[in-house]
């Protein structure tokens, strides 16, 4: 594989284009409307229609809004359907001459689609996950190309540092900085990690991205084994993530086939190869020592850091771990070089966040914003606030290790610091909205029963502190409980926070810490104890 | 070797560039408490209560897995570092049945030990008081899950030490339980060769021979330690 | 019994405080403005939890004495059966030799709590002298420091469990 083979690919793909495409989404939240029986029926309606010179029907990722799924586009009259059943198929054929089908369109100016800014998602509903020329008729493997034959591996690291990358798996750590050091350290072996162990409550930006454009993830890969100097890679994907893994799977078959994993790559000295491991959704092997014990094969324990993986990782090698939205940055980073980049975002967080809404909020659905915009705009605007008229209580970013920003700061951007600030964290990009019904209690002990059902067990605070906190967070639910023990409460998660091993436990008591700062007094009221009770009772 | 110098809670130490802070501290005299920590058995860091603080470190860090470095500032007493001590003390004494007074190692127990040093006179937290099996399937040996700390000792003696590997660890969380090969009793588990380096390194009651009663477990920890110098050091005396 | 293994440092004690309620004392009503009280046991039925608000607010200065008071002990066990009924169910019909019967006497026999639970989850405690029991020279040592109004501080080996 040469550059002249990708162009003649992607000239021979755009050549066969046909004058109408439907593209019907096929990522699992449509998959699970039954939108595979949608593209059966369209294809079934273009053939009774007798167009299959003129029709293309292609399964594509994700088209975003999921609460209207399933999703169908059509090109080039730029027009989405939604809740399309495959009863509706032969209509949809019938309006690509300009009648109006009896189906909800989706309003493609509505702040939900005009506010998003598309990097990681640009070819999300667009290719053909399943297909590589697809991907490569995008632009797909030319940043890969051009970075093995045109760049250094230290080119490569200074324009991923120089873009202002960082990690999106939750903690915001400068990519670049993460490459130069695992780059620096000698050793014969070394390993290209991507975590697609997304674990979040809520979350599924890694799975949609993985389901609709899983061959940018391995670009990236591939691309960042280069800048480091690995051979081998390995994706961590979670067992309950069957159609990202299938086509992972397929996307690594179809790389081989054209050269583009193997030896050699693109007629340089480099090789590279990926294997999928599959995890088997335990939450803990989201954090990277864990996660690597258990690709090594033992059990999914975390170890206390340092050594941090980048100097002794997998099977004791100096390690690369990134998230999937972290790969999934760079092709257009070095297609389109750091400066653009850089240019989107803010001064310390730059580029875009692709977040998943969900919860109590009119659209749900992926969508991925530029760094900065407020979350004002994005649950209200883009959102369209809560249903049924009720009012936005808070938001919760970061699931379990993350918090709850209440409605009153809402005009507070998104970037790392801000939202740190707030006592949340920006997270891997769940994002969840709760209207002025929840309790917020209930949501401190849902995400308190989470990382107690998740926790590993291996340190002490981790394990008999996450569900002491839960006994308490009960306590005062069922308004059993005294100040006497909100305060044990509080003290607790000052202690697990500032004692336990590793990140869950470490962030654990944030649901708590954070839901109190902001709605303490939905705590004091459900206290036996407290002043207004007694006021009641008397 | 190169020599390190630092200082712990204020004083001037110098240990051994290879040497974790609990080693260099020990060495000096300054105690740190510990439970997952035995002399011969590689480090996990999982009971938190070696740790310290360092002048500069974001985080917390613990002794037992931290190497010395050159000019470190190592806290091991503060008054934050004894609250939360107490606390995990107190964690672990609420997870399963740990009742001193009808217990094999009362008065020969690490965890009753810490207790009284770090002045837990009660625990803040709720009893949990979970039910739990003892496994005294083994002709010489008996199991009480009730009295573990999960500290994970007897597991890493059993893979490190006699590399037998019979003990291990299933279950997570605080469902997590110490396990004979696979999850069978243990007197079933054929990995097992009887040596009894668990018992050993058991620092409650959870390991005990068959046939002792309240009070009556004694352990000899520097067994452990001479089958490890010796293999390590080639030295046969201790 | 451990208590009485002070010995002559009883008569000093008594000349010092009045021992007001107790097992040895023939009051039946917990009294008034009492300065100082030592819980023995664990807190098991709804009797104990009635005495306990009650002696709490009538005294200066609780204290839980003893293991079963400080942590529940051996009463607390039977916790890990899951309920006071499965309890019963072992202990009267299950291993009884004749007549397998719960007693039941409602304002006789007091109903057990679901779980046995130490006396600071009842009810605030001011000191706590764990031990099983805690010896006499511990006691004295402990009693003297309250009766000379200095501070209570316990050494380690005073506050040893079991």
């Amino acid at each position: 594989m040469v550059l002249e083979d990708l162009v003649k690919i992607k000239e021979r793909y755009l050549a066969q284009r046909k004058k109408f495409t439907f593209r019907v989404c096929l990522a699992a939240g449509c998959v699970s409307a039954n939108s595979e029986a949608v593209k059966e029926a369209l294809e079934k309606a273009v053939a009774e229609a007798g167009l299959q010179n003129d029709v293309e029907v292609r399964g594509v990722g994700c088209l975003k809004l999921c609460c209207g799924g399933p999703l169908v586009a059509v090109d080039p009259l730029n027009v989405i359907y939604q809740k399309v059943t495959p009863a509706d198929a032969p209509a949809l054929v019938a309006a690509l001459n300009g009648a109006e089908p009896p189906v909800a369109k989706v309003d493609l100016a509505h702040p939900y689609f005009a506010k998003q800014l598309n990097v990681v998602l640009e070819n999300s509903g667009i290719v053909d996950p399943d297909d590589i020329e697809s991907y490569i008729a995008h632009e797909g493997y030319r940043a890969l190309r051009d970075a093995l034959r045109e760049l250094s591996p230290a080119d490569v690291i200074a324009i991923v540092t120089k873009s202002g990358l960082r990690g999106r798996g939750g903690a915001g750590y400068p990519t670049g900085l993460k490459w130069a050091t695992v780059a620096k350290t000698k050793s014969a072996r070394k390993f290209v990690i991507c975590n697609a162990d997304e674990g979040d409550p809520g979350a599924f930006m890694d799975r949609s991205v993985l389901e609709s454009d899983p061959h940018r993830v391995i670009e990236g890969m591939i691309i960042a084994a280069y800048a480091v100097g690995a051979e081998q890679g390995y994706i961590y994907v979670r067992a309950e993530y069957p159609l990202a893994i299938k086509r992972l799977q397929n996307a690594i078959r179809q790389a081989r086939q054209l050269g583009l994993l193997g030896s050699g790559i693109f007629e340089s000295p480099f090789s590279f190869n990926i294997e999928i491991r599959i995890g088997a959704g335990a939450f803990v092997c989201g954090e990277e020592t864990a996660l690597i014990a258990s690709i090594a094969g033992r059990r999914g324990r975390p170890r206390p850091r340092p050594p941090y993986p980048a100097e002794y990782g997998l099977f004791g090698h100096p390690t690369l771990i990134n998230n999937v939205e972290t790969f999934a940055n760079i092709p257009p980073i070095i297609r389109n070089g750091p400066e653009w980049f850089a240019r989107i975002g803010t001064e310390k967080s730059k580029g875009t966040k692709v977040f998943a809404l969900a919860g109590q909020v009119k659209h749900t659905g992926l969508i991925e914003v530029p760094m900065g915009i407020t979350l004002r705009e994005i649950v209200e605007e883009m959102g369209g606030g809560a249903p049924d008229g009720k009012r936005v209580k808070a938001v919760q970013t970061g699931g379990p290790s993350g918090g709850c920003v209440p409605a009153s700061e809402l005009d507070t951007p998104v970037d790392y610091e801000s939202l740190t600030r707030l006592g949340s964290i920006m997270g891997s990009g769940g994002m969840i909205v709760m209207d002025e019904t929840t309790r917020m209690v209930d949501v401190a002990r849902f995400f308190v029963e989470f990382c107690m059902d998740e926790s590993c067990g291996k340190c002490a605070p981790c394990r008999a502190g996450t569900v002491q906190m839960y006994n308490l967070l009960t306590k005062i639910r069922d308004g059993r409980a005294t100040l006497q023990d909100l305060q044990t409460l509080e003290e607790l998660c000052e202690v697990v926070k500032n004692t336990s091993l590793c990140g869950l436990g470490q962030t654990a008591p944030n649901p708590v810490l954070s839901t109190l700062r902001f709605f303490r007094d939905e705590y004091l009221a459900l206290l036996k104890d407290h002043p207004a009770q007694q006021h009641q009772s008397a | 070797m190169a020599a390190k110098t630092l200082t712990i809670n204020g004083q001037l130490i110098s240990a051994e560039e290879d040497q974790t802070v609990l080693a260099a501290a020990r060495d000096a005299g300054i105690e740190i408490p510990t439970l997952c920590h035995l002399e011969g058995l590689p480090d996990v860091g999982a009971c938190r209560l070696c740790l310290v603080e360092i002048v500069g470190w974001p985080r917390l860090v613990p002794a037992c897995v931290t190497k010395v470095a050159e000019g470190m500032e190592v806290y091991t007493d503060t008054e934050r570092l004894r609250k939360y001590r107490r606390a995990i003390l107190e964690l672990i004494f609420a997870e399963r049945n740990h009742v001193c007074s009808v217990c094999v190692s009362n008065g020969n127990c690490e965890l009753q030990n810490l207790a009284m040093k770090l002045g837990m006179d009660h625990v803040r937290f709720e009893y949990r008081h979970p039910n739990l099996d003892v496994d005294v399937s083994h002709r010489l040996f008996g199991m009480d899950h009730n009295r573990c700390i999960l500290c994970t000792r007897c597991v890493r003696v059993c893979w490190y030490v006699e590399c037998a590997g019979t003990k291990n660890v299933a279950g997570r969380g605080v469902n997590s339980r110490i396990i004979t090969d696979m999850n069978q009793p243990w007197a079933e588990a054929e990995t097992c060769t009887n040596c009894g380096k668990c018992v050993q390194g058991c620092p409650t009651g959870a390991l005990f021979y068959k046939g002792a009663t309240v009070a009556e477990m004694e352990r000899d920890r520097s067994k452990l330690e001479f089958i490890v110098t010796a293999r390590e050091k080639k030295q046969w005396l201790v | 019994m451990s208590f009485l293994d002070m010995d002559e440092w009883l008569v000093e004690l008594q000349q010092r405080a009045d021992v007001v309620y107790g097992p040895f004392v023939d009051t039946k009503e917990y009294p008034q403005d009492v300065d100082l009280v030592l819980i023995e046991g664990a807190v098991c039925n709804s009797d104990h939890v009635e005495l306990l608000h009650t002696l709490r607010s009538r005294t200066k200065v609780v204290v839980a004495f003893g293991d079963c008071a400080v942590t529940g002990n051996v009463p607390a066990m039977r916790n890990a059966l899951g309920g006071a009924a499965p309890v019963l169910q072992r202990a009267y019909i299950e291993l009884a030799d004749t007549n397998p019967q719960i007693p039941r006497a409602e304002g006789v026999v007091p109903p057990l709590l679901e779980r046995v639970v130490p006396v600071h989850a009842v009810i605030p405690v001011e000191h706590f002298l764990p031990g099983c029991p805690p010896d006499a020279g511990k006691i004295k040592a402990f009693l003297t420091m309250l009766l000379e109004g200095q501070p209570v501080q316990l050494s380690p080996q005073e506050i040893k469990f079991g």
